[in-house]
């Protein structure tokens, strides 16, 4: 009973302090449209009809009351495609960030706490994931694959497990000499429930900064390989590679490029006000 | 410090062992047949299974990596599926164009925004400050490759000061590729510089300085911006590996011709033996660039240094 207020009255505590900081409400209030514009998008643009269908006659129009961001060079709606392509983006975000998560923090979490052999075999494997560039690593994945949505995810998803590791063995590291854990060992609880139950829910403010962090990384990384071609084909709607078709139309049509690009900015600009903002509520030291 | 130096190079060995076994490895999840692509769609299956006997493409995976490695140990990188060229051959003759990128766009980001995050620090909360914190934010959450297709657009489609694309201009056709690259790590930069800055100028030997009258840029200068570096310094690292991989989509974008662009092709054409060599040649690249790292803290910190001995 008291534990469960003791964590309601810490939640509440980060989320007053979240809301006091204002660029941090403004990225998730950026955030929550975003998730509500891919929540409804078929409501307010049908698929079908204006995100992969074809106008040959409407082709390359720029902004306009009836198309908002444009047409591309098949006459389709940007607005539209913008807003379904943000479905992508934030599901492979979320996604990918979860494939890291849980098999970074689990071999983070293992080598932090059984520490000697177990961690240095651990950790020196992550060294070797560490020592290529994290979007080589992601195109090879998927140059091998395939660039099916679910492999594009996988390669994100496998290519930031090493920052998890690091990152959760560390925090483990941090606590796992403290009284509580002593308390959980003298009664008897196993190891995995000792990590799981006991050392990860105390240790989780770095992991969930990262984690905001990684999804703006995601989008990044997702855009990055569909502009050049090895990640989500066309006609699915991309930002990455409606980016990448509106290259031929640079000079006539820059408005293809523009506002892709521009969406791009803007969730990620959103997700790094929020995760510096989460950063700060849930370590206040940092922010002093 | 030698011994850790010569004790550094040597955990060179089982990285690039381990980075080119894990992309042998990924690379071998390939479903298409090389020799296929080798020959062509409409060549008979005879001279495919032939050409596949001739690569060892039959034999376990293991084998063909250990040859592989065998191979390297004399500088063979192997042949290229697609040329036939030596893979070696075939990256040194880009190396350079990408190494002459990264260098520029790193000295680009560095010389920036070391500076500007010094003066967001020493005038916090100032219009300074907050214009540089903006244009950061902005910087990081930029894609580079988008930001290039930008400035093609104004500099070289409206105002014709750069040429769009290519090396062939001279210094002209690197200002365009160089801040593209470069524009996600100096902002990065600029946050760590400042945050760092910010801690260090609020010790209590910094206040000492200032009471025994030292000058205001003498106190930032010699006192604050040494020991600021560290973080700096480890993020600087940190980026040349992401202005690695920036440098493969900057590449795509200018047409650049580094090895970035070899490697998009190349993983295209499923050309095993070039995208390996590519992925070793950065990996060696990101791994050496930690060392120097890691050789600059000592010099940064003496603390460090005594450890090293």
């Amino acid at each position: 009973m008291n534990t469960s207020v003791k964590k309601r009255s810490m939640a509440a505590e980060v989320w007053q302090r979240l809301c006091r900081n204002k660029m941090a409400m403004l990225g998730l209030g950026i955030l929550v449209i975003m998730i509500l514009g891919a929540i409804f998008a078929d409501v307010i643009a049908d698929y079908d009809t204006m995100v992969v269908a074809q106008d040959m006659k409407n082709r390359l129009q720029g902004p306009s009351a009836e198309h908002w961001f444009g047409t591309d060079e098949f006459g389709r709606d940007i607005f539209a495609r913008i807003l379904h392509g943000s479905r992508v983006s934030l599901v492979v975000g979320l996604i990918s960030v979860s494939v890291s998560l849980i098999i970074g923090g689990s071999l983070g979490a293992f080598a932090g706490f059984y520490g000697g052999r177990v961690d240095n075999v651990i950790m020196r494997i992550m060294d070797i994931f560490l020592a290529v560039p994290s979007i080589l690593l992601a195109m090879t994945i998927v140059a091998a694959l395939g660039t099916d949505l679910i492999y594009v995810m996988l390669a994100i998803g496998v290519s930031g497990v090493p920052t998890y590791a690091r990152i959760v063995r560390a925090a483990v590291m941090s606590v796992k000499d403290q009284e509580f854990v002593e308390s959980a060992r003298a009664i008897g609880a196993s190891s995995p429930t000792i990590i799981f139950r006991e050392i990860l829910p105390n240790c989780m403010a770095p992991i969930i900064v990262q984690a905001t962090l990684s999804v703006a990384g995601a989008i990044l990384s997702t855009a990055s390989l569909s502009f050049i071609g090895l990640g989500v084909q066309p006609p699915a709607p991309e930002w990455g590679a409606m980016l990448s078709s509106g290259r031929s139309y640079l000079r006539d049509a820059m408005h293809i490029t523009l506002f892709p690009g521009l969406a791009i900015v803007i969730t990620i600009l959103a997700l790094n006000l929020l995760g510096d903002g989460l950063r700060d509520a849930l370590d206040p030291r940092l922010k002093q | 410090m030698h011994k850790y130096v010569i004790k550094r190079l040597l955990m060179l060995i089982p990285v690039i062992l381990g980075v080119s076994f894990l992309v042998f490895f990924i690379m071998s999840l390939s479903p298409g047949d090389p020799a296929r692509t080798i020959l062509g769609e409409n060549a008979p299956q005879e001279s495919v299974d032939a050409l596949r006997d001739e690569l060892g493409l039959n034999d376990p995976v293991v084998v063909q990596y250990a040859r592989y490695m065998g191979d390297l140990l004399h500088g063979d990188l192997g042949e290229s599926y697609k040329s036939g060229r030596p893979v070696f051959g075939e990256i040194a003759s880009r190396f350079p164009a990408t190494l002459k990128l990264a260098f520029w766009g790193m000295v680009f980001a560095v010389v920036l925004s070391i500076p500007i995050g010094i003066i967001s620090a020493t005038k916090q909360y100032s219009i300074t400050d907050s214009i540089s914190m903006v244009f950061a934010l902005l910087g990081v959450a930029t894609p580079n490759f988008w930001l290039g297709l930008m400035l093609i657009i104004a500099f070289s489609l409206h105002l014709r000061w750069f040429p769009s694309g290519g090396a062939d201009a001279g210094w002209k056709s690197l200002v365009l590729p160089v801040i593209t690259l470069g524009t996600g790590c100096m902002a990065n930069i600029t946050r760590t510089t400042r945050s760092s800055m910010l801690e260090v100028i609020r010790q209590d030997y910094i206040r000492t300085a200032k009471a025994k009258g030292v000058s205001h840029n003498k106190v930032i200068n010699r006192h604050a911006l040494k020991n600021a570096l560290i973080p700096v310094v480890t993020v600087i690292g940190l980026q040349f590996g992401s202005l690695l991989g920036g440098a493969v989509l900057t590449e795509a974008v200018f047409a650049w011709p580094g090895i970035g662009t070899f490697l998009v092709n190349s993983i295209k054409a499923k050309d095993t033996p070039a995208v390996l060599g590519c992925v070793i040649v950065f990996s060696i690249c990101f791994s050496i660039v930690n060392l120097c790292v890691d050789l600059l803290y000592a010099y940064i910190d003496p603390r460090i240094k005594s450890k090293y001995k």
